[in-house]
């Protein structure tokens, strides 16, 4: 057989490291992002042990004195602890309970819409909000909630000061989350729908199948898995509230209600340069995440069988 | 047969009557979605004590550009537009640059590594430093109040890499990759002269998402680039619209004294919001298609 030409069996028996020869531009294109990668995810991951040490910049990440759970034991004997993880735990959890179904419903419904033109349109509309900047929405939530002559209060007819009252904060939260994210979340479920074979809609029809009964029976059943994933994936994030719309929102009266982990995680570090006592609560917060994300993955999984995480 | 006839005309209504329902329902969500932002868009060419009277609800009333003029005319927001436009340029074709150097050789399915390679970037989705260790290597890197900041320690936009990986592996044909090669092409002729030009329409969707990431973030400004003359333009509404306060540029402007300062105030918050949010709005709708398309791609078994 000639040499220059080697059989696609040939080609298989080729050693690991003359694979990689072949390809040593490939390595060199990843060499970029790898390093960054490196550098600025994983080395700080390494330096989560500042948590445990009393870090002081002279001395650097590595070279501080080691102090163990003090910074720990200092959080969860502080005043607020309590408040601020109760405030962090419920509102994701409403957030995930309001937010979630949402966009499965719109989507279901937009695409059972028959004129393409007006659903492209309706479309286009949901999607624009998710395109703005989370400062502009809590400036224009500042407009709208305004005491005087704000929106909400010129049909309401009222002068409430939404922003102060710490019992209005979750709803205030959540609702202009839906406002701004639900539209974008229907996106993957219209592309699970695109899968749907049209004409199970037709044989329903003939069946005497209702608009209804179709969603329930053709549609949903098709979503599932989607429904599954984006399930566990929001359950990952329970702990990570939308942190700027907190700091955004938060005012010293509605801090009952406002005051969550993500912040004081932000507030203790960045403005009063505790950097170690500031990591130990963030990686607590970490920790709860991951806790969280294993538990619903189980459970999930035991739902659905074929729907396999990572 | 009568009775059959019947039926169908029942469904054949019942159809029409849920269609009927349906697009109602869809026209008050769309309003519901669109009307916030079309209210501000009244307000701010409108005469903001008519705003505050609710005589703007539907139509502007008392018409003025004054909001505008003073946007345009505020030195610090100016500065910021300008500073976001520099962010969002360079950050995109960054950003766009590192998507593809990593999702290319990751969708060559005989590459060693190639596995390992994804996992390690793909855990830096779920796990990382947080805040603070984070922000001590930025610090010790000396990318602090540099542009640098603004997008180097972001890395690799994973989710938006693996959308773009998995395209590479089902739209670009093998054979086409195949013959390049065999004509002796290295892989990196082969990446630029026939992958490139094959993946247009996912990379105007990574040109769009990465474009409206950086237009948008005011949040690794305020951590890396404490100097005011680099905020980007959220960062000065959030005094505008969020701590109200009138810059000392706005004030001095203004002759008629605190009840014209207020006012003025009030209209630039208004018309603020619009100035930041209607670039990336015009936009979007472009690449409607293909970001959808995009999405699909990164949906369950993609």
């Amino acid at each position: 057989m000639a040499s220059s030409k080697r059989t696609p069996a040939q080609t298989e028996q080729k050693s690991v490291w003359e694979r990689m020869g072949d390809h040593w531009q490939l390595y060199l294109m990843l060499s970029v992002p790898l390093i960054l990668t490196i550098i600025y995810k994983y080395v700080p991951m390494y330096g989560i042990q500042i948590a445990f040490r009393d870090y002081k910049s002279v001395r650097g990440m590595w070279g501080s004195e080691w102090v163990g759970l003090k910074w720990f034991q200092r959080f969860f004997s502080s005043p607020n602890c309590i408040r601020m993880i109760k405030n962090t735990i419920l509102l994701s959890f409403y957030s995930l309970l309001w937010s979630f179904p949402i966009p499965i419903i719109l989507s279901l419904a937009i695409n059972q819409l028959r004129f393409k033109r007006f659903k492209r349109s309706v479309q286009t509309i949901l999607y624009a909000p998710h395109f703005i900047s989370i400062m502009v929405v809590c400036g224009m939530l500042r407009i709208f909630l305004s005491p005087s002559g704000g929106l909400i209060n010129l049909i309401a007819g009222t002068g409430i000061d939404f922003l102060s009252e710490a019992s209005a904060f979750r709803t205030i939260y959540i609702a202009s989350g839906i406002w701004q994210d639900a539209g974008w979340g229907i996106i993957v479920y219209m592309a699970s729908l695109a899968n749907v074979d049209v004409s199970q809609y037709e044989a329903a029809k003939i069946d005497g199948a209702s608009l209804f009964q179709r969603i329930r029976y053709i549609d949903l059943p098709e979503l599932v898995p989607q429904i599954v994933l984006m399930l566990i994936m929001s359950a990952g994030n329970l702990m990570n509230v939308g942190f700027e719309k907190v700091f955004l929102l938060q005012t010293d009266l509605n801090k009952a209600t406002s005051d969550v982990i993500a912040v004081y995680v932000y507030q203790q570090g960045i403005e009063h340069a505790k950097y170690s006592y500031s990591t130990a609560v963030g990686l607590f917060n970490t920790v709860v995440n991951v806790i969280l994300l294993i538990i619903v993955n189980k459970i999930t999984s035991k739902i659905s069988e074929d729907v396999s995480f990572v | 047969m009568g009775k059959k006839k019947k039926t169908g005309q029942l469904h054949g209504l019942s159809d029409r009557t849920s269609d009927i329902i349906l697009v109602v329902i869809c026209l008050i969500i769309v309003f519901l979605v669109a009307y916030p932002l079309y209210y501000v868009l009244v307000a701010s060419v409108s005469n903001p004590y008519d705003v505050y009277a609710g005589k703007t609800f539907l139509l502007p009333s008392g018409f003025t550009l004054d909001g505008y003029k003073a946007v345009f005319a505020d030195k610090s927001i100016i500065t910021g537009f300008l500073n976001s436009i520099k962010y969002t340029v360079v950050g995109t074709v960054f950003s766009v640059v590192m998507i593809y150097l990593s999702a290319y050789p990751l969708s060559v399915k005989n590459l060693p590594g190639r596995k390992f390679i994804s996992i390690f970037f793909i855990i830096t989705m779920y796990f990382g430093g947080g805040l603070m260790p984070t922000y001590l290597v930025v610090r010790d890197t000396g990318l602090i109040d540099t542009i640098w900041a603004m997008f180097l320690p972001g890395g690799v936009a994973v989710g938006n890499m693996i959308i773009v990986r998995n395209f590479f592996e089902h739209s670009i044909p093998k054979e086409m990759i195949e013959a390049a090669e065999i004509d002796g092409c290295s892989k990196w002729t082969t990446f630029i002269k026939i992958v490139v030009p094959l993946s247009k329409s996912i990379m105007a969707v990574m040109v769009v998402f990465s474009m409206v990431a950086y237009w948008n973030d005011w949040f690794t400004a305020l951590i890396y680039l404490p100097g005011k003359e680099n905020a980007p333009l959220p960062l000065v509404l959030r005094n505008i619209l969020i701590k109200s306060s009138a810059s000392a540029s706005q004030a001095g402007m203004i002759s008629g004294g605190y009840a014209e300062l207020s006012k003025l105030t009030e209209m630039i918050k208004f018309s603020s919001v619009i100035v930041a949010a209607l670039p990336m709005l015009i936009i979007y709708p472009f690449v409607q298609k293909y970001f959808e398309k995009g999405m699909m791609a990164g949906a369950v078994k993609g």
